[in-house]
Parts: structure tokens; sequence; C-alpha cells
């Protein structure tokens, strides 16, 4: 998300995962497809048999995506940039960027001001005294008008081009490989390869998941992912994309409800407490940029502080504004910081809904030794996680030789535990959010067992009984409690999906069952209320004036004229039913023609014929089979009719993120991971300058700790595996948690395949079975050999098939704008248990 | 009637072994639960509970070239001619009209003499309940018109069923394209094998480096004995008798001829 937002305007998988069907080229890099995401790999088969397009697959480890590759590649990890950077050289060198897209599309001609500049690691404006960046000389120059100035012809020496192509020349092919340790005929067989997508006739996409963002360089791995696409023009066209393959199957809702700190649903900055967001006024007008589409900001706004608070929401007061919780401007509330705090005694109590940091948590010791200081703890799940129970006895099993952990007893721990049972998604009706952005309804299928309820009942029920509890108090501060909206939704015993999904979508106040039709149509004067205005427009009225909630449509049949598997009738996608992101792009300037050879992929064009405004007769639209993703009523030939990143200022995709868009940089660099076992070789900045160091004494010391680490899923288990290991078949596919090792590596410590083994880390040891594998290998890197090792995560101390947890050994260390710890590049030791 | 068949592509496989999930499902099978021990397929066999399962099989013939991680759905081939019913003593093993080999639990008796007899050492015996189990082709579900549960679930394609003629049809040209494109070895199994297997197999590779045997043959005695001898063993008896029948009548009469030498006579 925080690598795409500054490049395209949104932060989510671009296209979908139909779409992929329509791909020549797939680069699957910082991603196990095949075994997380199994259901991309239905369309890319598809993709290769009707279109021969071609796999490739870049990875530390030879997986099973790997095995069905066309082309595969090792890299170190943590070495992406590097990776990436030296295609980036690769493509300007051998010009194999799309041009017209370059230059109508991007930044490229955008000239940046003088000021900029970057020297051995760092962007100008660096503290290092607060570890940030002062970020405004990363920006473009602008004329007396306020319009930005730009070179077609991209010679201009500022021009973002140009110090592009000086940024990334530093990334020649020996370079790169030296740092990334992948063998050179195979790092030019995947660049080769993945180029030809430049072609204007061609489109190539990149699948990333967690092997791209778990690392203090996470976004700016994005961000090369994005550089790349808008060089070759893969954005914005059927079969191209940055695609996240999301972590989970509802992350995409979650994110977009706003289950992240720093924003409120929709994307939108969270108020805090800076004397810029003092009132309404003042957070909107810092909030809202000058131009793109983001300048309706406040109708969203204040529609959301509609739905939240009612009548108690009016123009007199703010619309209620100064009932938001303010967070501090410059604390990190993410859950490193969240924990550290909560080691610190700073925190009373926990809710944990569907979580388990004592297995999924970095640095799951101190994790858990944190919660230890909670005075109550709440958790929702279907069965007792490991986190529910980090009280017990078995909670604190170390292996034997383990001095890291002090261990505890329940005697011990202070901490009240609440344990809420909840239902299956098969027990219970809702929506999840895809990682392609469609929302789809399930229905219920299943009786829940027990006293097992839905999610939505439980949340439902503690607002419920705090507004009961604070119905008589007169004090300020109980006033957003008692004045909240909260329901009823519907009359049944439990809150209806449907009734919160017309709330979230959108209704007018004077007639609240009269759904908002689309957000363009989202007033800030109070008129509308809106739970979250990126699902504007997924509720509509049928002809007999029931509620039609689009996410449960389901017709399969392919709306795309030419058989690109929109399927817009199948359930709905935000924004607005847009399938394919940026979708302006997969037409030429002129909004008419095709890019040469690619007419199949057209999505939107423009008829000048087309009726716009039924009420003015004004001609010319954009039409198509998927919604343009563009005013359409905006002619190719007006000012902004060639811009089609909408969400950005610019309009334009960003080859550079300018200034707030990212905390380290507006192009991608590489450094090295936190815990590394060598000097970066780009630059003498070793680590990523922007992050923060919760343990500075905590970093491992390569020659105690030689080998690399790293986390990762298997398809047959599931996260933290608090539901899969308590289901018996799956525990029979994968039992044990196991650790993949190179022959040679096994070799050197007298390991065989199958025996018992200790990984450890500065922060805690774990046991594992040793896996030893050709698909592992040793990388060169500089000149010297160094080992990878490879662990699930999956294992904890409850269920059919118990394990210890990986986490125990990754650091509490994240990336410089998310915070997202670097599960997938750390120090560690083996030996044989 | 056409036979149905079910066609494994190696080619497209993932190993997401949801097949293997959707077997144990619809069969209600129990989970075996044994440790893992290097290699992601705990089982070494298919057992009395486990009628499919999923081989990992890595290969490296030059360090310089990509290794290689052979997949293989392993499970009953569903043979045209099966050992297993040439022996079974209580022909409990039938063929249905359209391919699959059935084994009707009613009637066996548990005695494993089929496990030896199949040249893939398939059936497996359950302990519990003193019978043989093995892969049924999920008959009730073809026979109320669905596919088998696994290929329901592959969500590659690489499982699919249909009419043996057609994925024959589509399995030849299948293997043409890939020895086109990076798999020179690529074969078809089971077109041949034993007479025709049910469950065809695109292989990406020789069928030794799955861990198939190349040309699997019966025990040489199990043809001798069920062809030649046991047809015929009822006759045994009588043939035993009339040949006692023949010698004592021929001999009577050969000795009748001489009889004055063979009447008393001795010093």
């Amino acid at each position: 998300m925080a690598g795409l937002s500054p490049s395209f305007g949104r932060g989510a998988m671009t296209n979908h995962v139909v779409d992929l069907k329509n791909t020549d080229f797939a680069l699957i890099m910082g991603s196990n497809a095949a075994e997380n995401h199994p259901v991309t790999m239905k369309w890319l088969t598809k993709a290769r048999l009707e279109r021969g397009a071609k796999i490739i697959h870049v990875d530390p480890r030879f997986t099973r995506t790997s095995q069905v590759a066309d082309l595969y590649a090792p890299l170190r990890s943590g070495t992406d940039i590097a990776f990436l950077g030296g295609m980036v050289k690769y493509i300007i060198d051998n010009e194999r960027y799309h041009k017209d897209y370059v230059v109508n599309y991007t930044d490229a001609p955008f000239i940046v001001k003088e000021g900029f500049s970057f020297h051995d690691g760092l962007f100008s404006g660096y503290d290092p005294e607060k570890g940030q960046y002062d970020n405004s000389s990363w920006d473009y120059e602008v004329d007396e008008e306020g319009k930005f100035v730009s070179d077609p012809t991209l010679q201009h020496p500022r021009c973002v081009f140009q110090l592009m192509k000086k940024h990334y020349s530093r990334y020649d092919i020996d370079t790169v490989c030296n740092i990334t340790g992948t063998p050179k005929n195979k790092y030019l067989r995947v660049l080769e390869m993945y180029t030809q997508s430049g072609a204007p006739d061609k489109t190539g996409n990149i699948m990333y998941a967690m092997g791209t963002t778990q690392h203090t360089v996470g976004t700016q791995n994005v961000r090369s992912y994005a550089v790349i696409q808008l060089l070759l023009g893969n954005m914005g066209r059927p079969g191209g994309g940055v695609n996240a393959l999301r972590g989970e199957n509802n992350v995409q809702g979650s994110t977009d409800q706003a289950l992240l700190f720093h924003i409120i649903p929709g994307y939108i900055t969270s108020p805090s407490n800076s004397p810029a967001h003092k009132n309404l006024e003042a957070f909107l007008a810092k909030e809202t940029p000058k131009t793109g589409f983001k300048v309706n900001q406040p109708k969203w706004v204040v529609s959301l502080l509609k739905a939240w608070y009612g009548n108690a929401a009016q123009p007199e007061n703010d619309f209620a504004y100064h009932y938001i919780p303010k967070r501090e401007e410059t604390k990190n509330y993410s859950h490193i910081a969240m924990f550290e705090a909560m080691h610190r005694g700073e925190l009373d109590g926990l809710f944990i809904w569907g979580g388990n940091p004592v297995v999924g948590g970095p640095h799951a010791n101190k994790e858990q030794e944190a919660m230890c200081n909670l005075k109550w703890l709440v958790a929702a799940d279907l069965w007792l996680t490991e986190s529910a129970e980090f009280w017990t006895y078995q909670a604190w099993n170390r292996p034997a030789s383990e001095t890291k952990v002090k261990k505890r007893t329940p005697k011990d721990i202070q901490t009240e535990v609440f344990f809420l049972p909840a239902a299956a998604v098969y027990e219970k009706e809702g929506t999840a959010a895809n990682t392609g952005r469609w929302v789809q309804y399930r229905g219920k299928a299943a009786e829940p067992v027990g006293d097992s309820m839905p999610d939505l009942w439980f949340i439902y029920e503690i607002g419920k009984r705090l507004q009961a509890a604070y119905a008589n108090s007169k004090d300020a501060k109980d006033e957003p409690i008692k004045y909240m909206t909260w329901g009823p939704y519907g009359d049944g015993h439990e809150p209806s999906v449907v009734e919160v999904g017309l709330e979230m979508n959108g209704y007018y106040v004077d007639d609240p069952r009269k759904p908002v039709p689309g957000f363009p149509k989202l007033a800030a004067d109070g008129s509308t209320a809106c739970g979250n205005w990126i699902y504007c427009g997924q509720m509509t009225t049928k002809a007999n004036g029931d509620l039609d909630y689009k996410p449960m449509w389901r017709d399969n049949k392919d709306n795309s004229k030419t058989g690109l598997g929109l399927y817009s009738n199948w359930s709905w996608c935000w924004p607005v039913n847009r399938r394919v992101l940026y979708n302006r792009c997969s037409v030429q300037p002129d909004g008419v023609t095709p890019w040469p050879g690619d007419e199949k992929r057209q999505l939107i064009g423009w008829d000048p014929l087309a009726v716009s405004d039924p009420l003015t007769g004004k001609l010319g639209k954009w039409v198509g089979d998927d919604v343009p993703d563009f005013n359409t009523a905006l002619a190719p030939t007006e000012p902004g009719g060639i811009n089609p990143y909408i969400m950005r200022p610019e309009g334009k995709g960003c080859l550079f993120a300018a200034k707030a868009s990212t905390k380290d940089g507006p192009f991608p660099e590489h450094y090295e991971p936190w815990e590394s076992p060598f000097p970066n070789l780009m630059s003498k900045q070793q680590n990523n300058p922007a992050i923060k160091v919760w343990e500075p004494d905590k970093q491992a010391n390569p020659d105690e700790y030689p080998i690399i680490g790293t986390t990762y899923r298997v398809v047959e288990h599931w996260q933290t595996g608090a539901l899969t290991r308590n289901l018996p078949w799956l525990a029979e596919l994968m039992p044990n948690m196991f650790v993949e090792m190179s022959e040679q590596l096994a070799k050197i410590k007298g390991i065989r395949n199958g025996d018992k083994v200790i990984i450890t880390t500065i922060r805690g040891d774990v046991e594992a079975v040793a896996c030893v594998t050709k698909r592992f290998k040793p990388f060169v890197v500089g000149g010297r050999t160094v080992h990878q090792i490879g662990t699930v995560w999956h294992f904890g101390f409850n269920g059919y098939a118990k394990g210890d947890p990986a986490n125990r050994l990754t650091p509490h260390i994240g990336d410089a704008n998310t915070m997202i710890p670097e599960y997938k590049a750390w120090l560690c030791d083996v030996r044989r248990a | 009637m056409a036979y149905k068949t079910n066609l494994y592509d190696v080619s497209k496989c993932t190993a997401c072994r949801g097949c293997i999930i959707a077997c144990k499902d619809w069969n209600q099978l129990p989970a075996v639960i044994e440790p893992f021990k290097g290699n992601y397929c705990t089982h070494e066999d298919t057992n009395g509970d486990t009628f499919t399962i999923m081989r990992f099989i890595e290969e490296e013939t030059d360090p310089a070239d990509d290794v290689k991680w052979h997949f293989l759905k392993y499970q009953c081939m569903h043979c045209f001619d099966p050992a297993c019913m040439k022996v079974c003593p209580r022909h409990a093993y039938t063929k249905t009209e359209w391919g699959a080999t059935y084994h009707d639990p009613e009637k066996c008796i548990g005695c494993q003499y089929c496990t030896y007899a199949c040249p893939f050492h398939i059936p497996k015996y359950r302990k519990r309940e003193d019978k043989i189990t093995k892969c049924t082709l999920c008959v009730d579900r073809v026979e109320a018109g669905l596919t088998p549960a696994c290929a329901r679930t592959c969500p590659t394609g690489a499982l699919s069923f249909g009419d043996r003629h057609e994925l024959l049809a589509q399995a030849e040209e299948r293997v043409k394209f890939l020895r086109a494109n990076g798999f020179p070895n690529a074969t078809i199994y089971g077109k041949l094998e034993l007479g025709g297997l049910n469950k065809l197999y695109i292989l990406t590779d020789t069928p030794d480096k799955f861990g198939l045997p190349i040309d699997p043959k019966v025990p040489a005695q199990i043809p001798f004995w069920k062809d030649w001898v046991q047809p015929y063993v009822g006759w045994l008896i009588p043939l035993a008798l009339a040949g006692s029948a023949f010698s004592f009548v021929t001999t009577r009469m050969l000795a009748g001829k001489h009889g004055e030498h063979a009447e008393g006579g001795h010093e």
C-alpha cells in the first residue's frame, strides 16, 4: 500500500485476479503464489495455454511456484531493490521502455526543483540526529501559476527521467549480482524476458506479497515495481499492474475499513493532536490536496462524521469533529510500537480479534512477555489460541538449551483473560474484499458451535452495552460514546450485514433508506452520511424498492466483449466497480487509438458523439466495458485529458515519489536488512536511514550469527495455524515445525535430512526438523559464501500439529513507512539438537 | 459405454494437495498423522485410511541448471486388466462399465493377496475392519453425474475427468507441446502400460523420475497360476481319478496278457 499510493494514487492491487489470464509475462517476486494464492495459478495457467504467457519466479528458495515457472532466479533475502535496480538500468540502457506511455502518462518529463540531490546513500534533507528526512527538497518545479514544469523530450538534466537514469546508473549487472548472489546468466535471462513486456502490444504484471513488504525497505521494494511497470507501460492495462497479493483473504477489506492506526475509513489520514488539525476546517485544509480527485475529500470526511455521530454532528459543532480521539502526531501506534509500550507496562488491556501475536508477532518471546503486563486480555477466536493461553505452563516451554527467556508460571501472571468464541467464516453471513478489491458476500452455511457468535455481534453488543453504561453520564468526555450512532441494524437477533452495508455505502440524512448512488454524490454540508466513501456505490435499490446489495451479485457472464474476464456483475469492487484501475492507460493519449497490436485489451475509449450530460446535451464521453477511471466528460484534448492517475495531484504515474509520499526517499535505494552479514556495497549507509530502531543492543553480530534466516508459509497451513493446525487433515499434511537448508550447509553442520535441529538468534531459540534440500543454495556475495535457511511460521503449542513458533527468532524492526516487521531477513545460527 | 478416466497433467500441478484433502473429505477418512521426516510427503505410501498421496521428488542433473521438483499424485491406477481382480479369492473386485476397478468391502476377507499382486502395491489393509481399501475413482460421485472429488477441487486444471479417448487426444497434443518446449522426455503414462490404465498421466519426464515403474508387470506366477492353472484346477481331481482309472485299467490289461507269469511261482 505505502509503495503503491505514492506511485499511482491508490494503495491496492491495481488489476484483479481473473485479469491474470490476460498477461504475457508474469513476474512473481516476493511471493510464492502457487502455494499461498493458489487460485492465481488457475488464471496464469490459462494465460500460458491461451496466450503463451511466460512465468518468472524470483525467490531465495526454489518453491512450488518455481517448479511451474518458465524461469527461476535466486536472490539473497533483502536485496530486491538491487535486483530491480539492475532491471531499471537495463530497461533504460536498452530502450525497452514504452516511450509514448512514459512521456504522456508518467512524471518522467517533470522537472524536479533545484536543491534535490542524492549522495552516497542519502537523499537531500537528512537529519542524522533525528534519524529522519526533511523532504521539502523532494519536489517538482512549478511555474508562476503553480503548474508543473516539464520537458517532453526527457533531456533536461533535472527532469525525473534523467535523475532516475543517473540514480540507477550505479546498478550495473556485476554490482547487482555481487549483492544479490544471483548467478549472472540467470539474472540476464530474467531481465531479457521480463522487459519484453515494454513492447506496446505486450503487458507484463508483477505479483508480489510479503516477501516484498516484510522488510525495513518494504515500501521501496514496492516502489521499485511501480517504477518498472510505469517505464514498461504496464499499468492500467489488462494483464499488467502491480498486483499486491494480500496476506489474508480479507485484509484488503480490513485496511479499507481503516484497521490501521494512521487512517480513517477510505484511506483518509486520521486526525492528530497537531495544531494543523485543531478543528475540522484546519484538518481539511491540511489534508486535502489542491489538484486531483482528492480535492473532494471534505465531502467524504463530513459524510463519515454524519455516519458516526448522526444528529449530534452538525455544521455548528464542526460535525462533532472533536469527538474523534486524536492520535499524537509523532507517535507510532503500529504493532511493534504497541508491544514495546506493553512491555514497558504502559497498556492496561488488549483486545485480540482473530489475531495471535504469541505466534505471529515479531520477536514473539518479547511480545509474550509484554502480555504478562496486561491487566486484562480479551481474545476472540475459533479455538483457544496460543495468545489466549499465553499464561499457561506449556506456553513457556522452550528448548532445553534456551537461556534467553525467563520462564513464567500462571501464578507470576496477573492478567485476567476473557475468551469470546467466534463463529467461523461459514457460520455467519458477511463480505470479504479479496486481493483484487472484489467485495463478495457469503451467506451462512452452518450453525456456529455452542455459544460461538459472529464477531459483528460481539462488537455490536460491546458498543451497545457501553452506550447503556454511559447513558446517564453528564461528563463531556463521555459524549462520543453516548452520541455515536450504533444501529440497530435491522431487527433480528444479530446485526444485519445488509443494514451495515447501507451505512457503509452512505444514505441521505433526510431519507435514510435511500442509498447514495456513488461517491460523486456525497456532500460536505451534512446532507449525506457515509461510513466509507470508497464503498459508496455498493448499494442500490431494486425496482420494487428493496435494497440491492451489489456484493451479492452473481452473474457469471463475462461482460468484456473481448473476453478479458471483467465479470462486472459478479460481486462489486471498489471504487465504483472499476475492475482495472488507471484504465485510461489502456488507450493512447488521443483516447481513441488502441496501443498498436493491442486492440483486444483496450478497456475504455473516448466517444465524441456519446451524450455525457442529458440535461445540457453535452457531447463526448468515455465509454467501455470497464468503468472508466477518469472524469467521463473530460475530453482527451482538454487540460487533464491525459492524466490517468486521477488520485495523484500530478495526475501522472509517479516515477519520483515527491515529498511526504514516503519517509525514506523519492527513488528506491538498496540498503542491507537490519541484521545482515554484509556491508552495503552500494553506499556507506548500511541500513535504511529512516527506520526506527527499537532495540539497538539486540542487533545480531554476524560473527556469532552468520546465517541468513527467513520465514514463509506453505499452502497447507494458514497464518499462525490457529485454525489449520486444529484440522486433522491439514495437520496430517504438515505435522511438524521444519526448517529448510541447503545440502552444503547441512554437510558443514553434520545435519541429516529429518534430524532435529535448533535455530538460534539473539532473541530466542526454536526447535525444528531439518529438511535438507537442493532447493536452497548458498549465495556468493561480495566474494564470500553465505548460507540462508528458511522456516515456516505456522506453528505453536496448541492443536494437533504442534511446534515452536518461528517468530521467536524474528526482530522488532520495521519498514520506515509502514512499520511492517522485517520477518524476511535476519541472522541466526543452526545446529543439531 | 465409453470409458471415463482421470487425467493428471504434472506440468500444471503445483502440489497444493487440495486433491488429497478432497479425497479425505469425500470418503470421510480419518487423518493419519505421521511425523515430518524431511520430505513434504509424510507418508511413504498410501495406507488403509489414505487413498492418495502426493510424491515430492527432488532431482538435480546439473548444478548449474535449475533443480527439478517432481510432483506426482499417486493412487490406484484402475488397470483394465487388474491383477487384484485376478487373484481375489472372493471375487471382491469388478470393473465398472466405465472403467473403474471397484472393490466391494462386503466380500473382502482381508487376505491381502491383492496387495502383493498389484504392480503398484496399492490395496492397503485397514486393520480395524480387517478389509482392504483403495481409491474408488469416486464411483458414487461419477454414477450420480459428478466428477471425482480430486478433479473437482484442482484449481489449475492439472486434474481433469472425462471420456478416455478425448482425454487421450488432449494428452497427445500436450505431450507434443511439452516435448517442444523444454521437456524433451515428456510422455503419457497409462495408455499402454499393463494393457491400459484408467488413470492417465502426462509426465514431464520419464516415469522413473516420478517413482513409477517404467514397464509395470504383474508378478509372473500370477498369470501362470491364474490364467493357466487355476481355471483348470477344478478338473484336477477328476483328471487325477481318470488318470488313475486309466492307469489301473491299462496296467491290468497289460498284466492280463502276461497273466501266467504273474501268478505264484516263487522259489
